[in-house]
């Protein structure tokens, strides 16, 4: 797998993109800032969110089976998988049992985590994307780009070509209001064709056996009210403990994703209506291991706002696709390693340590410092590239020398102005890359303390 | 055999996870700092208005019959569904309904909402499950018809009045459905409804 410093390279070739989306995400970010800015308690909500959260991973087990109990309760059945084949088996196998081969989903992270849709697609079934974004996506055959604008990074000249020759669009239109449109009348046909709906989760309530949806278009509530029968999947991690700690996320979630005061429709699924079957898949995946480490466990704290990545200036220039993970940006650096160290240790090194993540995440997880730990624990298990620990040896080296440290310094600034470009800026240089050296001063601060400090 | 419930169980509980305890959100210490305004109803429209909603403070029922027949979009409605007595010219019989699909054509839906949230502009809909539920998402218009004296302050009172104890569903809607897929262009109408106005009724209904 490409790392991130590599697949960066490309989103950031084309300086204009590059730029605009940086702006329209700061401008998310900006918005995030007025609507937090209007909650004087604001910090008290963020740390109750961290408390219920850390209370949660702290009595999961218990609190799953309390969810199932009550759950079971009323009349909605409970799945358990270990891993992501045993999740998509266990949707296939009651799409199935319904004879299902339409059906239509909610954004869901989740089952993007488990490649649902390439899965049931080679069983037969039909399965389309309700959210705009989403759906866009789809059409073009890629993954979201981000957590809760699925297709940030695309043009609307890109989507009015695309919907032109998926949708039969007018060629050469752009206009958003009606390309929504055209995706409006386009979808409603497969909500009302559908056979089943599949949803995601943004909290399961262990008191009630219940589960809340979030969304700003109402596709999830379509794609369940239209037909008999709902799956819903999700992680171990998006239980809380009771309905009314619900008042504290609720508050949070939606001024933190894009500054909204809460989502369009927030909706509490308990149980099937009359006639109707209700499902619910836990997925674990990965999940309890996270949970059994004290460096990482607060990494399950995560209620999937993208708040941290809206603010982060790597994930801003470089774009959701880089990350090459399901989940993107700071808090997917995280949860990427956790899941294979191997094939995502690049990601802890695409964060600047600038700390903003972790300012923005409303159930306060300490994301930079989580980066850090991960950046040590790969170096620890021998996964760092060889150019980065070919440096950070010689930096080892020179450090534990004070005089070998004066000499380089010193070389250094005699030398370095006096290089010709192609010397100083070339591919053995990734920090040179769309950075310019500073101007190398005359002397060291050494030297600078020496002299100012002696003449006193 | 163990199954995966049983290997996931098994798993979390083997781990040493150090206990913490939950946050008492009904504490005083809490409730005090809790956001409060003084008119309540007014706050309300005014969120509902920057979420895309319009929101009527009327007296009684006929007062809202007559803002409705103002509404150009009501005008224009072919097809108007009502769950209110006396409110709207209905032409299409809920109870008669037993399949949602057969909504699919409602142009103007006038629906309960049970109480509504000052904070977020939000109204609590809840249904037990029938074909009328979709009538909230699948209509191209709604209005919500909510008792005045029904506007709580923020989402911690409005759980407070939630209980969850039977099969139901119930969702807080604030707005009309939107989206900002396209280039973060703010678009009214994806899919569900196009408007949403909210009309808070001083007396019952
Ligand atoms: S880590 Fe925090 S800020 Fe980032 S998505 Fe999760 S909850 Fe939001």
């Amino acid at each position: 797998m490409p790392a991130h410093p590599k697949l960066a390279t490309e989103f950031v070739k084309n300086k204009e993109r590059a730029h605009w989306h940086d702006q329209s995400l700061w401008f998310v970010r900006s918005k995030r800032d007025a609507a937090s800015g209007q909650i004087p308690e604001w910090e008290l909500l963020r740390e109750q969110a961290s408390k219920i959260k850390s209370y949660t991973v702290s009595h999961l087990p218990d609190l799953l089976e309390e969810f199932e109990k009550n759950a079971n309760a009323k009349g909605v059945h409970v799945h358990w998988a270990r891993d992501a084949k045993e999740h998509n088996e266990i949707v296939h196998g009651i799409l199935k049992q319904h004879n299902v081969t339409k059906v239509v989903k909610s954004k869901s992270m989740l089952t993007e985590e488990c490649h649902l849709n390439p899965y049931l697609e080679r069983q037969g079934i039909e399965i389309i994307d309700t959210d705009l974004g989403e759906r866009i996506v789809q059409l073009q055959n890629k993954p979201p780009s981000h957590l809760v604008m699925p297709a940030i990074h695309i043009k609307k000249e890109e989507i009015g070509e695309l919907f032109h020759e998926k949708l039969g669009t007018e060629k050469g239109a752009t206009d958003p209001q009606y390309l929504t449109e055209a995706a409006r009348q386009h979808l409603r046909q497969k909500f009302i064709g559908a056979e089943a709906g599949i949803t995601g989760v943004n909290f399961a309530i262990a008191e009630t056996g219940g589960f809340v949806v979030c969304t700003n278009e109402g596709n999830a509530d379509l794609g369940t009210s239209l037909n008999k029968l709902h799956i819903a999947c999700m992680g171990i991690e998006k239980l809380i403990p009771r309905a009314n700690d619900l008042s504290v996320f609720l508050r949070l979630l939606a001024r933190s994703a894009t500054g909204q005061p809460i989502t369009t429709y927030s909706s509490h699924f308990h149980g099937p209506a009359p006639g109707a079957e209700m499902h619910v898949v836990l997925l674990d995946n990965g999940r309890s291991e996270i949970a059994g480490s004290d460096k990482f466990r607060r990494s399950l704290n995560c209620i999937r706002c993208a708040a941290c990545m809206n603010t982060c200036p790597v994930y801003r220039r470089s774009g959701g696709y880089s990350y090459n993970n399901t989940v993107p940006g700071p808090i997917g650096s995280i949860l990427g390693p956790a899941k294979d160290a191997k094939e995502h240790s690049s990601l802890p090194f695409a964060c600047s340590l600038c700390g903003s993540c972790t300012d923005v995440c409303p159930v306060k997880i300490d994301l930079h410092h989580q980066l850090l730990t991960w950046r040590k624990e790969i170096r620890v298990r021998g996964l760092l590239p060889f150019s980065k620990r070919l440096s950070m040896k010689m930096m080892g080296w020179m450090m534990q020398a004070p005089r070998l440290y004066r000499f380089a310094g010193k070389c250094a600034r005699a030398i370095v102005p006096r290089l010709p470009r192609f010397l100083l800026y070339n591919r053995f240089n990734a920090w040179g890359k769309q950075r310019e050296l500073p101007d190398f001063p005359k002397q060291s601060f050494r030297e600078w303390m020496k002299k100012n400090h002696d003449n006193k | 055999m163990t199954t995966s419930r049983d290997e996931i169980l098994n798993r979390l509980r083997s781990q040493s996870v150090p206990k913490t305890e939950r946050p008492d959100l009904s504490a005083p210490e809490l409730t005090q700092q809790w956001i409060s305004y003084d008119d309540p109803a007014e706050q309300f429209a005014t969120m509902l208005a920057s979420v895309g909603g319009v929101c009527a403070r009327v007296k009684n029922v006929d007062e809202v019959n007559q803002k409705l027949s103002e509404i150009p979009a009501y005008q224009e409605s072919k097809k108007i569904c009502s769950q209110i007595s006396n409110c709207g010219t209905a032409n299409v019989e809920i109870s008669n309904v037993t399949d949602p699909h057969d909504f699919e054509d409602i142009d103007f839906a006038i629906l309960p909402g049970e109480f509504a949230v000052a904070e977020n502009g939000a109204v609590w809909i809840t249904n037990d499950g029938g074909p009328a539920r979709t009538l909230y998402f699948l209509s191209q218009h709604v209005a919500l018809l909510v008792p005045a004296a029904e506007v709580v302050q923020h989402m911690h009172a409005a759980y407070e009045r939630l209980s969850f104890e039977t099969p139901s569903f119930g969702t807080f809607m604030s707005g009309p459905s939107k989206t900002a897929d396209i280039e973060q262009s703010l678009v009214i109408g994806a899919h569900g409804a196009r408007s949403l106005t909210v009309f808070l009724v001083e007396n019952a209904f």
